[in-house]
């Protein structure tokens, strides 16, 4: 794991006299720490969420679908899907829902947001988060078929729901910090680029 | 790093997904499989993560610490006109026990009234449930010196617990009230009628012999009846609940499931005791009262 990656410092001017940083180590360093700094930076909210004094059940789904969605949509080369399916396997490890079921809704919902990401990524951000919801009814209602499959017990709907609602309602909290971080990358690669 | 044409690459780029939902598939009916690999799988997450969120738990505290200050602090208006209001409601209260205390204080001059001396008690550790002739009883240890009787009268922090029946050198057998065979003569402190709490061997004595004419009231507070001279009047028992049969129980102050610690006081009462009751010598010990066992209890 990279503590701290270099993309997460605000974004340094690049010095004007130097024109073409050598492409080292820290070159490709930043590179990597850029490219990953999205899972990463979910993978920790997620240990976060389920840190046990906070004591929110159901935080580190909630926490892991947005970012999910939304690097899906608006920066898919920094959330692919192995990465994806680890943060998924990271969420049904974190909680007690079967095996797997996390990993194939989060999979599922990669898979559709990276298929239609152009007419997202086009929208205002209340159109996304209507969006979004839908992807998140869908998720729970997945999660909930599968958790009725494998157990072959009827889960209750009240969790699942309130789990819907926390989904949905830490989306603009977490959208935030991120668009700010999805801004900052593309200038830097973009600085990077030119 | 591997060199693959791009048709190439863009297949694998496609494929990604596909495989990946089935290796999500194949985690699912893993995970189905062998319940056991899923638990230990999490338990090693868990063993990594443990010193993170064990280094996070202290400004987490921290935080909820402040959370619950800010709290505290918007609440301190509402708190204060409580405590103000019943600040004066107890000043209201002192003044009454104050002019009663004088009262009592002058009466007493009148009567030339031999005040009551503070019981004399010791603390004994409970070392074992059960045991011996009873279903319902407790086990002491004692040092090899004591002063325990049969017949003594055990109270917790709460109210009364039993009797002790058997003494040895080093321990005594405490009888609890909740036992088959515990008779204790209560009184009902609304009505102040007499009545007898048998125990049931279940958590709840029930509540018998009462006189025709009384009901025990719901809620009632039960406490000892100096009548037989078994007990001293007045130590706290507990308070009267009608059971969905019918039946007035006796919910007891102590709690007889989590005895640690029992207060044996010597209240030097000679009214019915079991046989061989004499085989310990006595210490003569001047009379007391419940009312100052009670207060040395509220004392404490």
């Amino acid at each position: 794991m990279i503590g701290g990656p270099p993309g997460a410092a605000p974004p340094r001017p690049s010095p004007q006299g130097r024109k073409e940083p050598p492409p080292g180590l820290l070159h490709r360093l930043d590179a990597l720490g850029r490219a990953s700094l999205p899972g990463v930076a979910t993978a920790g909210l997620m240990v976060l969420a389920a840190a046990p004094p906070a004591g929110l059940p159901g935080a580190v789904a909630a926490v892991c679908l947005p970012a999910v969605f939304f690097w899906s949509a608006f920066h898919p080369a920094a959330m692919p899907a192995p990465v994806v399916f680890a943060l998924g396997l990271l969420q049904d490890l974190l909680g007690l829902a079967p095996l797997g079921t996390g990993v194939l809704t989060l999979l599922l919902v990669h898979g559709a947001v990276t298929r239609w990401r152009r007419p997202i990524a086009r929208q205002t951000f209340l159109v996304v988060w209507v969006l979004y919801c839908a992807a998140a009814g869908a998720a729970a209602a997945l999660g909930w078929a599968l958790q009725f499959l494998l157990t072959l017990r009827l889960p209750a709907l009240t969790p699942a729901w309130h789990q819907f609602l926390l989904t949905i309602g830490l989306y603009p909290l977490l959208a935030w910090p991120m668009g700010w971080l999805h801004r900052t990358v593309v200038r830097v690669e973009e600085e990077a680029g030119a | 790093m591997l060199r693959l044409s791009i048709p190439l690459r863009q297949a694998l780029a496609r494929l990604t997904l596909p495989v990946l939902v089935a290796m999500a598939f194949g985690t699912i009916l893993l995970g189905k499989a062998d319940a056991l690999l899923a638990e230990r799988a999490r338990m090693a997450l868990a063993d990594i993560l443990a010193p993170l969120w064990a280094a996070m738990a202290e400004p987490l505290r921290t935080a909820r610490d402040a959370v619950e200050e800010a709290r505290g602090l918007l609440a301190l208006r509402a708190e204060n006109a409580r405590l103000r209001e019943e600040n004066e409601r107890l000043r209201r209260w002192l003044a009454a026990a104050l002019a009663l205390e004088a009262e009592n204080a002058l009466l007493r001059r009148q009567l030339a009234f031999i005040p009551d001396p503070a019981p004399h008690f010791v603390t004994a550790r409970v070392v074992a449930d059960g045991g011996g002739t009873y279903a319902r009883a407790v086990l002491l240890a004692v040092h090899p010196g004591h002063t325990v009787r049969k017949g003594q009268v055990a109270l917790d922090e709460r109210g009364f617990v039993g009797r002790v029946t058997e003494v040895g050198t080093r321990s005594a057998r405490v009888l609890l009230a909740t036992d088959v065979s515990s008779r204790i003569p209560v009184t009902l402190e609304g009505s102040r009628a007499r009545a007898l709490m048998i125990g049931t061997n279940g958590p709840r004595p029930r509540l018998a012999y009462w006189p025709e004419g009384v009901r025990p009231a719901e809620g009632e507070r039960l406490v000892t009846s100096a009548e037989s001279n078994l007990f001293p009047g007045g130590l706290p028992g507990g308070v009267v609940r009608w059971s969905e049969a019918g039946t007035p129980e006796v919910e007891l102050f102590a709690r007889l499931d989590r005895l640690d610690l029992v207060r044996l006081f010597d209240f030097d009462t000679s009214g019915i005791l079991p046989p061989e009751a004499v085989a310990r010598p006595e210490q003569t010990r001047g009379r007391s009262s419940a009312r100052t066992a009670a207060a040395t209890m509220a004392r404490q």
